[in-house]
């Protein structure tokens, strides 16, 4: 029985040993996967500031301002004026799907029959 | 301890001679002695328990803090390739009020050279002279071969000038580092955002300052790493901002002015969306201030804020706004101003022919300064200055730029009934523009004081009240009528209901008194007038129009037209519609029968 018990406490820890081994060598390749994680979020969030850099140089106003007119011919960009504030009611919206069902099924061709003289 | 006889002689000779079993007695005793060892034995026991649950108590404790600290501390921050800089760069971005960037972080490099470690100086400092052409080789090779360990060449290098360093191959060229300001935009809005330079510098970072504009004012705030992620907001809408620079820049020129300021301001929080001075700089390449001559002529001088200057007759409005609070006039109030009042020595004037008898209305439409030195007269000095000092006119004012700290009003040394009388009309006293717009958002607003401000976001609590609404609404009429029949009748804007006030000072000359025909020309403006939402400011330093057959300098041909056409072209991106003024159809009367 003693004896039993000895060699399954020796066995327990190696087993222990041998798990905390491996748990100590899986940490450190985490530590250093995070550390490489982070580095390259570190240099990708350099990256992402360049070009927001980059993104508001080429959209200066002064730049937009010159490509605007360089291109009159083709894009014919003017600066926004108050003349072009337009009202909702000046719109045109298609017609409701039965007004247009009804439009298309009148049929107006035959029902004009014009008797003697149109007059004024 | 003394250790009891199992067998007492005493007590067993006792017992044998009562006839008793003597080993009951060896019984009993053996039977206590093996109590007392049992305690003992569990004495101990509890004790090593008690040490063992103080170990695992320990082991336990120190496994949960580590727990705790590892759940409650901030994740370590991904880190650039610059690893423990000891000082800190990361400095906040600068938006607009749309989240357009301003201001923002730019990793580059710098350039030194540890002189031991150089192989060849003579051929170094040739290579570099001929990357940078404004460094001479001979100086650099006397200072490499100095007994200079350490010296610093450039503070910024752009890509193509670093290959080109690396290519030199010297060994004692080293890169550090550096994360430098930029602003994307130029010079726009360069008097906002001021400018940055280096201040503390190590070969591994250096720390950027900023030196003027809202890079100082806000140094803190963007210096503080626990809000660099965070983008500063200003008030300022870029768009905006490069429509006024470029509508300014363009009347600068038509009017051949020396400089030119605007500020456009929200009527009631006082937000400030746009404020040009020209001539302006490129904050990314500022120009070092001016050591001689005035320090208005550096393009680094902010003529909206920094600049006090007597702006004239866009004061008047002041001194009526006052004359009806205080209920002595009414609009239609006759005023005398049958000219020129002569004072002492001193001689109030009207600029050209007017009627001797007017009402307060068209004193201000048709801009009298003896009409206005009248009503002056009838406020008295002592509540003109206390008016004026609640409106803001005599302090610094608190807006979120440096430059501002450093202009203070200058008031009449002696605020005598003369002073009030061209005060009235707005000699006398010089503010910057930004005061004035902030003054004129108060009198169109209903009558509650604004604080001009930069910073987005910020609650600012309503100011006091100065002026009454109902004031408020007749000096809207009153600066409408100066656009529709008045100075300013070129600075009518179809759809915007264009309101606001003229003034063409002369400029003090540097000898004193004034000069003959140089004048600051302003225009104040509000648009809708019926309902403002927004003050504008227009002021031309030394402008002429000499489209006529004669230059003419008032406010009315010069600054007025800039005005006009900032607020058409700035008005739609502001997002305002063009709409019928109220009240100004043919006029229905309702009648019943």
């Amino acid at each position: 029985m003693r004896v039993l018990f000895f060699i399954v406490a020796t066995l327990a820890v190696m087993a222990l040993g041998n798990w905390a081994y491996v748990e100590n060598y899986k940490t450190q390749r985490t530590l250093d996967e995070v550390e490489h994680l982070q580095r390259e979020i570190g240099q990708i969030r350099e990256q992402l500031g360049v070009l927001r850099a980059e993104w508001a140089y080429l959209n200066r106003p002064d730049r937009l301002r010159d490509l605007a007119e360089i291109n009159f011919d083709r894009l014919g960009l003017l600066p926004l004026a108050p003349e072009q504030f337009g009202s909702v009611t000046a719109i045109a919206y298609p017609l409701s799907p039965s007004a247009q069902m009804l439009l298309e099924d009148l049929d107006m061709t035959d029902l004009i029959d014009v008797r003697g003289e149109v007059t004024e | 301890m003394t250790r009891v006889p199992l067998r007492p002689l005493a007590r067993i000779l006792e017992a044998r001679a009562k006839g008793e079993n003597p080993d009951l007695i060896e019984a009993e005793n053996l039977r206590q002695r093996h109590e007392e060892m049992a305690d003992r034995t569990r004495a101990r026991a509890e004790g090593r328990l008690l040490v063992i649950a103080v170990l695992f108590l320990c082991a336990f404790a120190a496994v949960g803090v580590r727990m705790g600290v590892i759940s409650a501390s901030e994740p370590v921050e991904p880190r650039a390739a610059t690893a423990g800089a000891p000082i800190a760069t990361a400095r906040a971005d600068i938006v607009d009020r749309q989240g357009r960037l301003l201001a923002t972080n730019l990793v580059t490099h710098s350039l030194y050279a540890q002189t031991r470690d150089m192989v060849d100086p003579a051929r170094a400092a040739r290579e570099l002279a001929m990357i940078f052409p404004d460094l001479d080789a001979q100086e650099l090779h006397a200072d490499f071969t100095s007994n200079r360990k350490f010296l610093w060449i450039r503070k910024t290098l752009s890509p193509e000038q670093q290959q080109a360093v690396f290519d030199i191959g010297e060994p004692g060229l080293l890169f550090g580092p550096r994360e430098m300001r930029l602003y994307p935009n130029g010079a726009v809005a360069a008097h906002v955002l001021g400018g940055t330079r280096f201040g503390d510098e190590g070969v591994n970072a250096a720390q950027v300052v900023g030196v003027a504009g809202v890079e100082m004012a806000f140094e803190e705030r963007l210096s503080d790493p626990g809000q660099s992620d965070a983008p500063l907001a200003l008030t300022i809408d870029l768009t905006v901002q490069a429509a006024v620079e470029r509508v300014l820049a363009g009347g600068m020129q038509i009017m051949n002015a020396q400089g030119a300021a605007a500020i456009l301001m929200d009527a009631q929080t006082g937000e400030i969306v746009a404020l040009a001075s020209l001539p302006d700089f490129d904050p990314n390449n500022r120009p070092s201030p001016l050591t001689k001559g005035q320090p208005a002529d550096s393009p680094l001088f902010n003529r909206a804020v920094q600049g006090v200057y007597e702006l004239g007759s866009t004061f008047k409005i002041f001194a009526a706004a006052q004359a009806l609070e205080l209920g002595l006039v009414n609009p239609n109030t006759l005023i005398d101003t049958k000219g020129p009042i002569h004072w002492g020595r001193f001689r109030i004037r009207d600029m050209h022919r007017m009627d001797p008898i007017m009402t307060m209305t068209d004193v201000i439409v048709e801009s009298s300064n003896v009409g206005t030195a009248r009503v002056a007269q009838m406020i008295g000095a002592d509540r003109q200055k206390a008016f004026l000092t609640r409106l803001g006119f005599t302090e610094t004012l608190p807006v979120e730029l440096v430059e501002a700290r450093r202009a203070k009003p200058l008031v009449p040394e002696r605020w005598s009934e003369l002073s009030a009388m061209t005060v009235s009309y707005g000699h006398g006293l010089s503010v910057s523009p930004l005061h004035l717009a902030s003054a004129y958002a108060a009198m169109v607003n209903g009558g509650i004081k604004v604080t001009p401000t930069l910073q987005r976001g910020t609650d600012v609590a309503p100011g006091p009240r100065v002026i009454s609404p109902e004031t408020s609404a007749i000096l809207r009429k009153m600066l409408r009528q100066v656009v529709v029949r008045g100075t300013a009748s070129y600075g009518e804007v179809a759809g915007y209901a264009v309101g606001g006030k003229t003034g063409s000072a002369d400029k003090p000359s540097a000898t004193g008194g004034y000069e003959d025909d140089s004048v600051i020309a302003t225009f104040a403006s509000i648009f809708p007038a019926h309902d403002p939402k927004y003050v504008l400011v227009v002021t031309l330093d030394d402008g002429v129009d000499t489209s006529g057959p004669e230059p003419r300098r008032t406010a009315g041909y010069t600054a007025v037209p800039i005005g006009a056409e900032m607020i058409r072209r700035v008005a739609p991106l502001l997002g305002l519609k063009p709409e019928i003024e109220p009240g100004s159809a043919p006029g229905v009367t309702l009648t019943s029968n």
